[in-house]
């Protein structure tokens, strides 16, 4: 028997398909991986910190650093938990408008990941084609907010923009072609074989797992868990609208793709009722110019795309939270990363990793 | 033919040359058609001089050894596995009368000479001293040498069929149909296997981006690994070239349009199967390393024996000897 050495193998913070600098620390025999150490960290800007210093209007522009992918939600769990804390009224069209911009950003949030996936996988094609999609997204947020990736969009009582004239119009157009759309991309993935054996059974973990480890999102739905804070802590006017929480059966990436992918249409579906029903009206409530948070603290969480994105204030009263935490959902997510790979091959450290869905902008807060 | 037999190699190599430059152009472009993009553009008329000015961004590229690689080898390794790739070119027929070696043994050459690229890479892989390229050069030859087997086992038909190892004997016995028709199934395994030689997707493990980095080249630079993209597309030139001879009739024409000069067919034929491989590219992901091998030595194996074994069953028969 030929005598073998584990390798110590330091893969990025720069390396193309870590989704940023998340840097992995793994040793392996041959292409077997024996652990794994995940270091985050390189891309923490102390966001939580910040904030301390910071009048809860100028909060909201550091949310939308944290997961860049989806900053409609993130603005949103901010000015949640403020509105909250202070009992304030939202009006009606001013929800409808941040419902429909956070469900669009979801939809865009799962292209990004469909196309990276697939880019991680080593299929290039998909990832043009879901950015193309997700570019439509972003020139209605350019066209709403000003902006395409930092939208800096809601504020505490409502949004900082009424639709333009003809964007619900632009919208609705958008959901009736992207349902359309889905069929195609479900012709050229789902049914592929390479894609199917690459993803088929591939990092499984269980319900008691995902639990144990605080996963939630996709990530935890995957188990066959029905958990989705639209439906279980309904925020905003959620209630209103019919729509149905994908689950897995098997748990493996495969089952994580079918579930994003359904999620996207159902992230579509609400969006189609949002549009049905909204009308002219104010978009911003009877706010103070000066926020002045009365004394105490609130936890609320909402649904991002990447599971259940928390904001924690505690506030003494004057015009800054004393301290602010983000349960950031990403962070949580990747905690099941090591004993997910143990065993693993290193294709397949890309096709898991690559599974659980990290934004390292929330990662490393 | 004495001025041709000096001169023919210095054509071909600049034939060659521009096959390259244009052929990764030509890939880009389909690649950009195939994913609603326009491709390289900026770069001259229609992007024409696209790759020319990447060359010339490679030759001004500082080139850097890496401190701890074993620098002879380290430079001695885009040469091994540079080399072959022209070498290998001296056997196909282009035409009827442009073929520079016409041995009895052309096909054998072929594949003999062009496995000791895998050389090359895996010194390149092992000089460099980097985690990443010495995994991606494991692979590379794991790879290479798992579907070598299926490649040759599948022109085993031909070679049954023509009773020669000669290209061009292997081209005129296609006279009547191309043996695309009659083998099939070799035909699909020549293709896949062909596909994993040429390291490209979705046999392109060894430079895998997303799991390797850049594989067994991670550590090159400049001109050196300017030499290993050259090698990998003489492999494409070589590879279609070789398919077009062996399955799609070489230079014969389709049709009875013997107007059109056999040239001009052998580079349709050749420009279709150039075409697909990139085609391929666009499309697939990667396959995982364990399912690469079990992917050669379980399925393409079994099936290329199947086919030795049926073609020499077709040959016997009355009805079908014809085309065997």
């Amino acid at each position: 028997m030929l005598r073998t050495e584990e390798m110590l193998l330091n893969m990025g913070p720069q390396h193309p398909s870590t989704h940023g600098v998340l840097r992995l620390v793994i040793k392996i025999d041959g292409e077997i991986i024996r652990e794994v150490d995940p270091v985050v960290g390189y891309l923490h800007r102390g966001t939580e910190k910040l904030a301390e210093d910071l009048t809860y209007t100028q909060i909201i522009p550091y949310t939308d650093r944290l997961d860049y992918v989806s900053a409609m939600t993130n603005n949103y769990a901010v000015v949640h938990a403020t509105e909250k804390l202070m009992g304030l009224e939202v009006p009606e069209r001013a929800e409808y408008l941040r419902m429909i911009t956070m469900e669009l950003n979801r939809v865009a949030s799962h292209l990004v990941w469909v196309g990276t996936y697939l880019l991680d996988l080593g299929a290039m094609s998909p990832f043009l084609y879901c950015f193309q999609d997700r570019e439509t997204i972003l020139n209605l947020f350019n066209e709403l907010c000003g902006a395409r990736l930092t939208y800096n969009y809601m504020r505490v009582g409502g949004v900082k923009w009424d639709a333009p004239e003809g964007w619900l119009q632009k919208v609705e157009e958008f959901v009736l072609y992207m349902q359309k759309e889905l069929a195609t991309y479900h012709d050229l993935i789902s049914g592929n074989d390479i894609f199917l054996q690459r993803t088929r059974g591939i990092g499984i973990y269980t319900k008691e797992q995902a639990l144990s480890y605080a996963l939630s999102g996709s990530n935890l739905r995957v188990t066959g868990v029905p958990w989705d804070l639209r439906q279980h802590q309904s925020y905003s006017l959620y209630h209103q609208f019919q729509f149905e929480i994908p689950t897995g059966e098997t748990g493996d990436v495969l089952d994580k793709y079918h579930l994003r992918m359904q999620e996207i249409e159902e992230s579509l579906k609400i969006v189609k009722q949002v549009l049905d029903v909204i009308k002219e009206g104010p978009i911003m409530g009877k706010v103070p110019k000066v926020l002045r948070v009365p004394e105490g603290e609130v936890y609320t969480g909402v649904e991002s795309p990447r599971g259940e994105l928390g904001c924690h204030i505690v506030s003494n009263g004057k015009n800054k939270p004393w301290r602010l935490k983000f349960r950031r959902p990403s962070f949580y997510n990747l905690q099941i990363l090591p004993e997910l790979l143990k065993g693993e091959n290193i294709s397949n450290l890309v096709a898991i990793l690559g599974g659980i869905d990290i934004i390292l902008g929330e990662v490393d807060g | 033919m004495d001025l041709f037999f000096y001169l023919g190699p210095i054509i071909l190599m600049l034939l060659l040359l521009g096959f390259v430059t244009y052929a990764i152009l030509f890939e880009r472009k389909v690649i950009g058609w195939i994913q609603n993009r326009p491709g390289p553009n900026q770069v001259g008329p229609w992007g024409l001089f696209q790759t020319i000015a990447d060359v010339a961004k490679l030759l001004l590229k500082e080139d850097i050894v890496p401190g701890k690689a074993d620098r002879a080898l380290f430079k001695l390794a885009p040469i091994i596995a540079f080399v072959p790739a022209f070498a290998i070119l001296a056997v196909i027929p282009f035409t009827e009368s442009w073929q520079f070696g016409d041995f009895a043994v052309g096909l054998l050459y072929y594949i003999a000479i062009s496995s000791i690229t895998i050389i090359g890479i895996l010194t390149g892989a092992w000089a460099s001293n980097n985690k990443y390229s010495l995994l991606g050069g494991m692979r590379s030859a794991a790879q290479m040498i798992s579907y070598e087997i299926p490649l040759v086992l599948s022109v085993v038909g031909i070679v049954m069929t023509t009773g020669s190892l000669d290209l061009n004997d292997i081209v005129l016995a296609q006279k009547k149909v191309w043996f695309i028709v009659p083998q099939f199934l070799a035909f699909l395994i020549f293709l896949i296997a062909s596909l994993a030689e040429l390291n490209r997707t979705p046999f392109d493990l060894p430079e895998a981006e997303s799991e390797l980095v850049a594989g067994y080249h991670v550590e090159y630079t400049g001109f050196r690994f300017a030499f290993f993209m050259l090698a990998e597309y003489v492999y494409v030139f070589a590879m279609a070239s070789l398919t077009t001879c062996l399955f799609l009739g070489g230079w014969l024409p389709l049709f009875g349009l013997t107007m059109i000069p056999g040239i001009l067919w052998f580079l349709l034929k050749f420009s279709l199967v150039v075409f697909s491989l990139f085609w391929i590219r666009a499309t697939m992901p990667r396959l995982r390393v364990d399912q690469l091998m079990q992917f050669a030595w379980k399925v393409l194996l079994p099936l290329s024996l199947l086919n030795i074994f049926l073609t020499a069953i077709f040959k016997e028969i009355p009805v079908l000897s014809s085309f065997y």
